[in-house]
């Protein structure tokens, strides 16, 4: 199997939240936290889009990056999760993340921040598969039940694909040449890198 | 006999022993990788018990479940 990926088609998102709902209720995440939410761009101007964003699953995840414990870790799946016993929540991960996936529940008084929660691909984490420390922490484990994500699947115009990234990819093609616009997928290019982009042309040489 | 050499010398075996039995609490840290616990794949339990080939099928097929395209052929 191939990368493990999400899409939004901002072309098909309605804003309903039902992506939104479903990982809420999938996971039973606490009041405060959003794995995943729906935002708008452009809004209120000609253009304006909705579009479905979580943790993309970076192929170079920049919260792997700066994780000053080094919680995070990819699965063979090209799935970013983390380990949150060793999270200290320091919030770094919040501040490298391009989506903002990152999310922190109040864990005491004062607004202390506790443990870092994020979109798992409905993969769980490093604990026993479909157990109940898994699911207290990390939220169900769907893949290993042979499903795909939650928000995905729920979709009602299926504008957020999630799964094997050429199967989505393939998916996408088919859409935008029967519908002939909206070839963009949005966050992608930031996500998972544009291997077919033309190199930098080399700084010419010289007195600057 | 007096007890109280004996016990004693059991006191101080016990003080000077206390922290034998302690445990490292500290992880080993290796910067720049993963110091959690590790993970199973999502196909070594129950219903995939490890056939990692099925439960690529079943992803598959249920990933083109996402294409009406092909639903409504």
């Amino acid at each position: 199997m191939a990368r493990m990926k999400f899409l939004c088609d901002a072309e098909r998102c309605i804003e309903c939240n039902g992506c939104v709902t479903a990982c809420k209720q999938e996971h039973e995440i606490p009041w405060g936290v959003n794995r995943r939410r729906v935002v708008t761009i452009n809004d209120g101007v000609p253009g304006e889009r909705s579009i479905s964003v979580a943790c993309m699953h970076c192929s170079d995840a920049p919260c792997m990056a700066v994780c000053p414990v080094d919680c995070f870790y990819k699965t063979e799946e090209g799935i970013v999760l983390h380990d949150k016993d060793l999270c200290i929540g320091c919030g770094y991960c919040f501040y490298a993340c391009p989506f903002g996936a990152p999310q922190f529940p109040q864990a005491g008084a004062f607004g202390v921040r506790g443990k870092m929660d994020k979109c798992t691909f409905c993969a769980g984490g490093p604990e026993k598969d479909m157990s109940d420390a898994e699911f207290k922490k990390y939220g169900r484990n769907r893949l290993a039940e042979g499903k795909l994500p939650a928000c995905a699947e729920m979709c009602s115009t299926k504008a957020l694909l999630g799964g094997d990234g050429d199967v989505l990819s393939d998916i996408y093609r088919e859409r935008v040449v029967n519908r002939g616009k909206g070839g963009d997928v949005w966050g992608w290019a930031t996500a998972y890198g544009r291997p077919d982009a033309p190199k930098q042309p080399p700084a010419p040489k010289g007195k600057s | 006999m007096s007890r109280t050499p004996i016990v004693v010398l059991g006191v101080l075996a016990a003080v000077a022993l206390a922290a034998c039995g302690e445990r490292p609490q500290v992880i080993t840290y290796k910067q720049g990788t993963y110091q959690g616990k590790p993970d199973t794949p999502p196909y070594s339990n129950p219903p995939f018990n490890g056939n990692q080939t099925e439960w690529e099928k079943t992803l598959t097929a249920r990933n083109q479940n996402q294409n009406e395209y092909k639903r409504t052929r």
